[in-house]
């Protein structure tokens, strides 16, 4: 190997800034979708809702205990012949890789946030449901303007952290070939033979942009704390 | 629906024989990797809570440095940078370990050294979470500080956190599934293998999928009854429930 030289990096920056993009592009996407679905899923669990509740819980059980690149490897089968099966025509529809990606890692993430916001939904006292009652909140109000407010400030570090863990993980799409930060560099250093320049970059860019992010966790985590005390 | 995997493969094995093989890799790796991770983890996280600034700096930088990297990109570095950055001819000895090694050795220690960091911040959890009076106490009693951590600290923190454990015994076998990408033939690679030479999708991610629910109910058993035989009389549930609530974190891969 010859010398390192890591100004080929400025040269190739454009495609790297092209990648992170989209990796961010897909935290966003993944986090939406997880958020409303793993909102949906907590609730249902703690509503205790008949038929719905068992099925979110195997659902989520099932989840978490595989791989999230089983889980790739499945929705990229799996998506396009149940979006054929609910349209017209019963065959399978081609939909892209990049939204096929969008659309299993916000499934996938639901499971994860949906257990967050369970053990948030647990630390919420008694009192407070029985309060909304006497108020005479529909269980929707209740939900909406007394008990999640507070669940999402208590379990807000925990959010973040699982979403950190969340923009890690969408590096994975690797194994399906889309061009994320990670993929964008693989792909160049395939051309020019920059493994090590490339590879340790995006190592530092990923580096760089999650402490960042776990230095606010800390201070969201120090923020909860009177509160919960 | 499983009838292909007991079919003959063109290397003269069954499909099944392929599953199999994955899985003795993948549970390998998971195994060997946790005892790097539970050591290295140990040590890192009693750095975090002894007060020399120097010692707590080392391993602050360590959890930082393996927790902020996705992990997919410290396989890279492992497998694809650390042998150029090593002397020629101990890189050229790397690069030329037979397969499945060259693959499993990498993987292993990337695997190992991130769950560690992992486990350092439960350590350190756990360490923190016990009263001040045990160290004082331990002190009182003319421990040294290296012997309050071994026989005081350390046994207490360790019984206190296997609940919370358990969720970094499960990443780890889930995450063996990125040594796929640095050419290590696991259960999840042996499944996709399995489909590309059959076409039969369901059967093959459908066989994966069971057999990793069956390790996750293993592990999850293993775990009940680690937790069960070393908890502290007395401290029903573990840590406090705030505590464990902060310190809940779910690993994706």
């Amino acid at each position: 190997m010859d010398h390192i030289d890591f100004s080929i990096v400025l040269h190739v920056w454009p495609h790297l800034w092209q990648g992170l993009k989209f990796s961010f592009m897909l935290t966003v996407a993944a986090f939406a979708i997880g958020m409303i679905l793993g909102t949906i899923f907590a609730i249902i669990q703690h509503l205790q809702v008949p038929v719905l509740s068992p099925i979110v819980k195997t659902y989520i059980t099932i989840m978490r205990s595989i791989p999230l690149i089983l889980v790739l490897f499945w929705f990229f089968f799996l998506v396009p012949i149940v979006l054929g099966y609910f349209s017209s025509s019963g065959r399978p529809i081609p939909i892209g890789p990049v939204y096929a990606a969008y659309i299993t890692f916000g499934l996938f993430e639901a499971a994860y946030y949906s257990e967050i916001m369970r053990v948030g939904l647990r630390s919420i006292s008694r009192g407070q449901f029985e309060a909304a009652q006497a108020l005479a909140l529909s269980t929707f109000q209740t939900y909406r303007f007394v008990i999640m407010p507070q669940v999402l400030r208590v379990t807000a570090p925990i959010i973040l952290s699982q979403t950190i863990i969340l923009f890690q993980d969408t590096s994975l799409v690797y194994v399906v070939s889309l061009t994320d930060l990670l993929g964008a560099a693989s792909k160049i250093a395939q051309l020019n033979g920059r493994l090590i320049e490339m590879y340790v970059t995006v190592a530092i860019i990923y580096l760089l942009i999650c402490s960042a992010l776990s230095q606010i966790v800390t201070f969201l985590k120090k923020r909860a704390e009177p509160m919960t005390r | 629906m499983f009838d292909v995997l007991f079919e003959q493969a063109a290397d003269g094995r069954r499909y099944i024989d392929w599953l199999l093989s994955g899985l003795v890799w993948t549970v390998a790796l998971a195994f060997f990797g946790w005892w790097i991770a539970f050591v290295v983890g140990v040590v890192v996280g009693v750095g975090r809570t002894v007060s020399s600034p120097i010692v707590a700096g080392v391993a602050r930088a360590y959890t930082e440095l393996f927790r902020n990297i996705p992990l997919l990109v410290q396989m890279f570095l492992w497998y694809f940078v650390l042998p150029e950055l090593l002397p020629t001819s101990m890189g050229n000895w790397i690069k030329q370990m037979p397969n499945p090694w060259g693959a499993f050795l990498p993987a292993l220690f990337c695997l190992g050294l991130y769950t560690a960091s992992r486990v350092a911040e439960q350590v350190r959890a756990g360490i923190e979470a016990l009263p001040r009076g045990q160290r004082e106490a331990a002190t009182a009693l003319g421990l040294s500080g290296r012997m309050a951590y071994r026989l005081v600290l350390i046994p207490q923190a360790l019984r206190l956190i296997v609940p919370s454990l358990t969720s970094e015994v499960m990443g780890i076998y889930k995450n063996t599934s990125v040594a796929l990408t640095i050419g290590l033939l696991e259960l999840t690679a042996a499944a996709r293998q399995i489909s590309e030479a059959t076409f039969q999708t369901f059967a093959a991610f459908g066989a994966a999928t069971i057999i990793y629910l069956a390790l996750a109910l293993v592990v999850h058993q293993l775990m009940v009854a680690i937790d069960r035989s070393v908890r502290i009389p007395g401290t029903e549930g573990g840590p406090p429930r705030r505590r464990f609530l902060l310190s809940l974190r779910g690993s994706g891969a």
